[in-house]
């Protein structure tokens, strides 16, 4: 019993890191209805940018503070220029075009990200403590053992979801955003300018993806493959819902676990590897039940 | 005054239903017949063949079936890697295993499997739609990679997980030579074209763009969806997976799985779109474009005479490729062959004014 809550635990800390990239996703689609698949990139781009302008500024007084400060900039400037260069030329344009379009910048940012920062594999240290501890020794034999990063990520990750929460809820912009994501026509109507609105929200996806990228970065090293971790917030994305910011936590929870679980219960009868697909298996059979995802907006068609 | 059907009578029903009812288009597929045919085979060298036209005909052939599939049912699908990848393995299969089995069998014998996996995932179609269904059809393809790299029997148990075939017999030809296996893909690719063509334009792909503009009205309207989206699904997947048996069988000669991972899926996909979505002849244009931008790019620091080292040349790539694919969606988002219909639309009046 112990050993599987062990795995639940590690595995729902997966989950929660494999929100902070969905949320980056949702943040976008709510705002603008554009499935940004650019987002994994940006995690790869925010923390090559982070890391090596680290090193740069290393014998600065707040070398932390200071790379965080131009990094956060150059992801603001990033989200002006796709809003400029991407997005208002293809206005009206439909789904897929758009969605064509962030794989370009997608495509764009990798090469750039490794353009200007090199290509080799960096290690990102900020001080999160590393090694294990055991917990909950009282209710299991021998307790149960946690990687202290990922309780580090769980409890940033969660501040990062209640302040976006706030965010949205009550400040003035993130009324817009939200009277933005409903309807375009009726937001602008009122006054409420777009292109405006979705420079701030590509920023904040770009803000998510840097929180998401320092602490993967953190944990496999600052590498190319951060961004293929798009791939792995998918699933979470479809099983959520796209348009609901509590549905990627919760997506994130059920599939890391899941995935976990299936990997070491289930792994060894079929010869290993399923977290490759299992997480998208589970989707899947969860999409067939509710096709918007589980917290996604019902469509209604009429003719 | 060069392209217009202008006093082009059509005196019976067949000649005002032929595939190419209009004089100059019939002139313009002879042409290209021709130059495919004829001109090609002259003037190109080996590595033509091998680094140029051989994948263009071959990617062509697979946009063609994605975009019956995106274009013509608006069904958006990431997993045609996946589809290659069960044509490839399923021919290999067949091939080692029956060996009795002409190679052109098996190739059919391999669209044929990946039609039957392409039924099973154009499944979750009929309840799930847009990008939900996009992201969801990725699940095939981390599922075929899994497969086919885990699971030995599919590789026929070879210690590397990579297969080496011999060149393919088909009707008494061995095809070894660069020349004979263009001859092998363009005949594919005309055979599959005529038939794209005719679906297309027939009763099923009617059903299918009533389906893309709009699947509520056309049930409405008596358009059967499970029908609609399966058939789709199933021609589609027949087509990506001749396409996929002959790149691995004709193109590459030895692979391994992941020759078809999801990369190949997003180019086979970036074909379509900057071809064009719904136009066979945009398929074409895509596939010629996104095989040749790599190369071209690849060569142009060579000929620039700029001296950069090949990490650097990949970033660039990766960066010009990205901004390319962009400014193209801005500047034509209804890809190559919207291109090529205004010129015919011009075409009706030049040189004159009106």
């Amino acid at each position: 019993m112990g050993f599987f809550v062990e795995v639940l635990i590690s595995g729902l800390m997966a989950g929660v890191l494999y929100s902070l990239v969905a949320l980056g996703f949702v943040l976008i689609f709510k705002a603008s209805g554009v499935f940004n698949f650019a987002q994994g990139a940006m995690v790869l781009f925010a923390a090559l940018t982070f890391v090596r302008l680290l090193d740069i500024l290393k014998d600065t007084f707040a070398p932390i503070t200071l790379a965080l400060i131009i990094t956060i900039a150059m992801m603001i400037m990033l989200a002006m220029a796709i809003e400029r260069l991407v997005l208002r030329p293809l206005v009206n344009q439909p789904g897929i075009s758009l969605f064509m379009a962030t794989l370009g910048v997608a495509y764009f940012l990798d090469g750039f990200g490794q353009t200007l920062w090199g290509s080799d594999i960096y290690t990102l240290d900020i001080g999160i403590p590393r090694g294990s501890i055991f917990i909950l020794e009282s209710v299991f034999e021998g307790g149960v053992l946690v990687a202290k990063e990922d309780l580090v990520a769980t409890v940033i990750a969660g501040i990062l979801v209640v302040t976006l929460a706030i965010f949205f809820q009550r400040t003035r912009i993130g009324r817009a955003l939200r009277a933005v994501a409903d309807d375009h026509q009726a937001a602008q109507s009122i006054g409420i300018p777009l292109n405006y609105i979705w420079v701030i929200v590509w920023s904040v996806a770009g803000l998510v993806a840097l929180v998401a990228g320092v602490i993967w970065g953190s944990k496999l090293g600052v590498q190319f493959s951060l961004s293929l971790i798009a791939l792995k917030a998918l699933p979470v994305l479809i099983l959520g819902g796209f348009e609901s910011v509590l549905g990627a936590i919760i997506g994130g929870l059920i599939i890391g676990s899941g995935e976990k679980l299936a990997e070491i219960y289930l792994g060894p009868y079929v010869g290993g590897g399923i977290e490759y697909w299992f997480a998208y298996m589970l989707a899947l059979g969860f999409l067939m039940f509710r096709p918007q995802g589980l917290f996604g907006e019902v469509h209604i068609d009429r003719v | 005054m060069f392209y217009r059907e202008a006093g082009q009578f059509k005196t019976s029903y067949k000649a005002d239903q032929a595939m190419f009812p209009i004089f100059q288009d019939k002139i313009f597929v002879a042409i290209w017949l021709f130059i495919g045919f004829v001109v090609v085979p002259m003037l190109a060298n080996e590595y033509m063949f091998r680094a140029i036209f051989i994948p263009v005909i071959i990617m062509a052939l697979a946009a063609i079936g994605l975009n019956l599939l995106v274009g013509y049912c608006g069904q958006v699908s990431l997993g045609s890697g996946a589809f290659m990848a069960v044509g490839a393995y399923a021919a290999y299969n067949f091939m080692i295993r029956v060996p009795e089995l002409n190679p052109l069998i098996c190739f059919l014998l391999g669209g044929l499997s990946a039609t039957a996996v392409g039924v099973i995932f154009g499944i979750p179609s009929l309840r799930i739609k847009g990008f939900y269904l996009a992201v969801a059809t990725l699940a095939l393809q981390f599922f075929t990679d899994w497969t086919f790299s885990r699971i030995d029997w599919f590789t026929n148990y070879t210690p590397s997980g990579s297969i080496a075939v011999r060149p393919v017999e088909m009707l008494g030809v061995v095809f070894d030579s660069p020349m004979k296996k263009y001859f092998l893909c363009l005949v594919f690719l005309v055979i599959f074209t005529i038939i794209g063509t005719n679906i297309v334009r027939g009763r099923i792909g009617r059903a299918w763009m009533a389906t893309r503009d709009m699947d509520v009205a056309a049930e409405i309207i008596g358009i059967r969806p499970v029908f609609a989206k399966l058939s789709a699904f199933a021609v589609s997947s027949f087509f990506i997976g001749v396409a996929g048996a002959l790149w691995a069988f004709v193109h590459l000669g030895s692979w391994e799985p992941l020759a078809f991972d999801i990369n190949l899926s997003f180019s086979i996909l970036f074909m379509v779109i900057i071809g064009g979505l719904g136009s066979i002849v945009g398929g074409m244009l895509g596939a010629a474009f996104i095989t040749l931008l790599p190369l071209f790019l690849n060569q142009l620091p060579v000929w620039l005479g700029i001296n950069i080292s090949t990490a650097m040349i990949s970033h660039l790539e990766f960066m010009i490729f990205g901004a390319l694919i962009i400014f193209f969606l801005a500047v034509e988002p209804l890809g190559l062959a919207r291109i090529w219909q205004i010129t015919k639309e011009k075409l009706r009046l030049w040189p004159f004014p009106h």
